[in-house]
């Protein structure tokens, strides 16, 4: 399959998945090999005071080497708490410039502040970031993104953490029809099925964490999401045939026993 | 060298501090083998000048590393 470009990077899979709320770090390392994905995202916290000596570290589980390493922001409620991170971000990965984006306007629903996601976007980008980013599904302010340099917009399909599926795939199509970047869905998936639509309508990829994290079986989700994301980016395709009111045949009419 | 110490806010906590030396402080954290990254009164600290920083009394130091996230 062609791959996914964004911004400088090729992926090679369609599905971008987090590491938070895994049991541990084996069970992340083991739900995110089964997923297939390339591009996995993380936090940027400040380090306990007082760790231990050997304590596991995300990182070992999750070699920079072998895995694109996708940071977020996610927990800034400001224009200046996001780019901080995504500069702190920068500096943890020896200069890695891929980010993902998110300044959050309200702890309930966990939406974006649009016009700090706006602002921060700007900034992030002229300080030659590659800015993925997470945004609501309206068009005009996706389009927006865009026209500012965002390598990638990342509309939510619902809430982060709802599982509630594609709420919206009308303005999901309107995005994918007017944007120039790839499009992929953030947040919002609760099942396989849900990842495909979000494919078959045409969107780029697909960024998950809860669907897989909460699963009961995390590693055999991840599995599951893998095939959907491919089942639904071929479907797309290979175009649906047209829906229609009423039966047609697909057997001969000719040659039936009377 | 005296007893003299200096104060440091660490991750927003109140700490108090032997020697300046951003290097002694990181190695007492047990962080040299992992990611991290250092920022101090909002500038961020390059890796490479780590070993040869000198804290300052009130510096607001913020260390981090990269967790579990989505």
């Amino acid at each position: 399959m062609k791959k996914l470009v964004v911004g400088s990077r090729e992926f090679s899979s369609r599905l971008l998945v987090g590491t938070g709320k895994y049991k541990d770090f084996q069970e992340t390392q083991d739900a995110i090999v089964a997923s297939g994905a390339e591009v996995v995202t993380v936090a940027i916290r400040r380090t306990n005071i007082g760790q231990n000596k050997g304590e596991p570290n995300l990182l070992d589980f999750l070699n920079p080497e072998e895995f694109i390493i996708l940071p977020n922001t996610a927990g800034c409620y400001s224009v200046d708490d996001a780019v901080r991170t995504c500069n702190l971000a920068r500096e943890l990965l020896d200069g890695h410039n891929l980010v993902k984006l998110e300044v959050l306007g309200d702890e309930k629903t966990l939406f974006p502040n649009m016009t700090q996601t706006l602002d921060a976007a700007k900034i992030l980008v002229e300080d030659n970031f590659e800015v993925m980013v997470y945004c609501t599904d309206d068009p005009i302010l996706c389009k927006e993104l865009d026209d500012i340099g965002c390598v990638s917009i990342m509309p939510l399909a619902a809430p982060i953490g709802s599982g509630l599926g594609i709420t919206n795939p009308y303005n999901i199509e309107i995005i994918l029809e007017n944007s120039n970047k790839p499009v992929i869905v953030d947040a919002g998936v609760g099942t396989a099925s849900d990842a495909t639509i979000a494919m078959e309508l045409g969107c780029d990829g697909v960024l998950m964490n809860t669907a897989i994290a909460e699963a009961k079986n995390p590693v055999l989700m991840a599995s599951a999401m893998k095939k959907a994301i491919e089942s639904g980016r071929e479907a797309f395709l290979a175009g649906r045939m047209k829906k229609r009111l009423y039966a047609s045949k697909s057997s001969p009419e000719d040659g039936v026993i009377k | 060298m005296n007893a003299k110490t200096i104060g440091i806010i660490l991750n927003g906590s109140e700490i108090h501090l032997k020697s300046n030396s951003l290097k002694e402080l990181i190695d007492s954290l047990n962080l040299s083998e992992a990611r991290f990254a250092v920022e101090i009164n909002r500038e961020i600290v390059p890796k490479s000048q780590i070993d040869n920083y000198t804290l300052n009394d009130k510096d607001e130091v913020e260390i981090v590393i990269a967790v579990g996230g989505g």
